[in-house]
């Protein structure tokens, strides 16, 4: 096996691991590898064709390949070392990283740190237990934005989408400008997965009905999909006697997405079963000194341009790791309190700038979003679980948050 | 029959809340009134939205001589949403030739709108 040595690997080139190099090079680490499967940096941004990347970050309207562009124009004039079509396979006890290429075989990889990057995946058909047969023409959404996007192949011609994620509606509408009929967007829900101005430019503009709390509760077809029976479903979440049903040859998947944490459970590290990401603390390290993660690996995010933010964090921590001035000593837990189903990072231990996220259980409005010792306190007219809250700390508050044992973070409805 | 009275529904996508706004128009079209909108963007945003709709547009074009089938492109502004499906008609008779550079035109002023189709990436 070839045996190779560098100061930080990453895991991952897309717009967490691409960021988390830069800035491990900003901040003056000599050696950084940056491994991916694919046969180009940019990862899923590649195949996300539509715009509203980059709003966040540079204030720019930008596309998936367009944001993609901003970090790989700089990484090719950098000395980041990248290896394309290369999977990390496994991470050993004690901190190696075996990689596999068509090329090379195996490669060792000794690592001062390591920033896992992989993203997420899509749930499957599977994974949402949907009875019927088996058939060709069921797609996870963002495979068939793949086979549009970059192969160009369209996967069907009439078309369901079943769950109302931001990439099911987005393909909607690509399969509706390709000449495809999308017949329905279902979400099992009372409320959509994805974003508003995806329901107005996704489905709205194109008159693709969105049917909340209904869902596709059988699949039928024997070769190929042939049709669905949607139920109307009860606040109980089950299926009614309320049914009907659409002639269609293909369905999308739009279900949630899932981190991607084979790696990381080798490592070993401990999986929050809420996040399906491991714990982490606000550097973006995980419990293994010198292993960090960011990105849709460590929770899965509304936008790229927060996952480039916890990128850079994680980078920047991680060539602080390699040089030996992370400090990580003073750690107040952060605690989802009432309505809230996660917040992350889990660890507060910086005394500089915090971001914290929190993705909320239900949609209300008119509520405060507050903290032990009156730290957050911010009023919002509406949260919505699909758009994650992010709470800024300073200096001043994270002085306060270190006297405490834990942050606890609640939504309770005002007055 | 001259007081007749329109009505159209937009979802306000100018910020989370995302207001339902209601516009009321009179017999030639002429917006009367707006309501539910809870901030001026809103107002802005529905007035838009009935009088002229903008949109980006998103594609591919094929390409030959690429390591991928197909190159994104955009529209380099706005365009009105209901020349969207005339301009993915232009879109399909082009063929771009590998290598692109991103923002290369490959449709200049596209249909008359004062936008190009421009490559969204290097391929």
């Amino acid at each position: 096996m070839k045996k190779i040595s560098t100061d930080i690997i990453i895991i991952g080139a897309g717009p967490g691991g691409m960021a988390a190099a830069l800035k491990a090079g900003e901040a003056g680490v000599k050696k950084i590898l940056l491994v991916d499967r694919l046969p180009e940096p940019g990862g899923i941004l590649q195949q996300c064709i539509h715009n509203g990347f980059g709003l966040h970050k540079f204030k720019k309207d930008l596309t998936g390949p367009e944001y993609a562009d901003t970090y790989i124009k700089k990484i090719k004039n950098s000395n980041i070392e990248v290896l394309l079509q290369t999977m990390a396979i496994e991470i050993t006890k004690d901190n190696k990283v075996i990689l596999a290429n068509g090329s090379d075989g195996l490669i060792e990889v000794s690592s001062k740190a390591i920033v896992l990057a992989m993203g997420c995946r899509e749930r499957t058909r599977q994974q949402v237990s949907i009875p019927g047969t088996r058939p060709s023409g069921i797609f996870t959404a963002g495979v068939a934005q793949r086979f549009v996007n970059i192969e160009g192949f369209m996967p069907g011609k009439e078309v369901v989408v079943v769950g109302s994620g931001d990439i099911g509606m987005i393909m909607a509408r690509r399969m509706t400008l390709e000449g495809a009929r999308v017949h329905a967007v279902t979400e099992l829900l009372p409320y959509p997965g994805g974003l508003t101005r995806n329901i107005v430019q996704c489905l709205n503009d194109f008159n693709i009905p969105l049917h909340l709390n209904h869902n596709v509760i059988k699949i039928y077809g024997k070769d190929r999909v042939t049709g669905v029976k949607i139920a109307k479903i009860n606040n109980k979440g089950e299926p009614t006697d309320e049914t009907f049903e659409i002639s269609c040859d293909t369905l999308l998947f739009s279900v949630g997405l899932i981190p991607e944490n084979e790696l990381s459970r080798m490592v070993p590290l401990e999986i929050n079963p809420i996040t399906g990401g491991p714990f982490i603390d606000d550097t973006y390290q995980t419990k293994r000194p010198g292993v960090f993660i960011c990105g849709n690996a460590a929770f899965v995010n509304d936008l790229a341009d927060y996952v480039s933010c916890e990128g850079e964090i994680a980078g920047e921590a991680a060539a602080n790791y390699v040089n030996g001035s992370l400090n990580t000593v003073t750690k107040v837990s952060v605690v989802a309190g009432e309505n809230i189903r996660f917040v992350a990072p889990n660890f507060i231990t910086r005394t500089d700038h915090v971001t914290l996220y929190a993705r909320v259980t239900q949609q209300m409005r008119d509520v405060t979003v507050s903290s032990s010792g009156g730290i957050i306190n911010i009023k919002k007219q509406i949260i919505k679980p699909s758009e994650m809250i992010e709470m800024e700390l300073d200096s001043e508050k994270l002085k306060k948050i270190k006297e405490l044992k834990e942050l606890v973070i609640d939504v309770r409805p005002n007055k | 029959m001259s007081d007749r009275i329109n009505e159209k529904k937009f979802t306000c996508i100018m910020c989370p809340l995302g207001c339902e706004v209601t516009v009321k128009s009179n017999e030639s079209g002429q917006i009367t009134e707006v309501l539910g909108n809870q901030c001026v963007k809103g107002e802005k945003y529905a007035r838009d939205e009935y009088s002229h709709p903008l949109r980006v547009l998103t594609s591919t074009v094929a390409i030959e001589g690429a390591q991928f089938a197909r190159l994104p492109v955009r529209t380099s502004g706005l365009i009105p949403k209901d020349r969207i499906f005339d301009s993915m008609k232009e879109i399909r008779k082009i063929k771009a030739k590998a290598p692109i550079k991103l923002g290369a035109k490959l449709i200049e002023n596209i249909l008359g709108l004062n936008v190009d189709m421009v490559a969204t990436r290097d391929l």
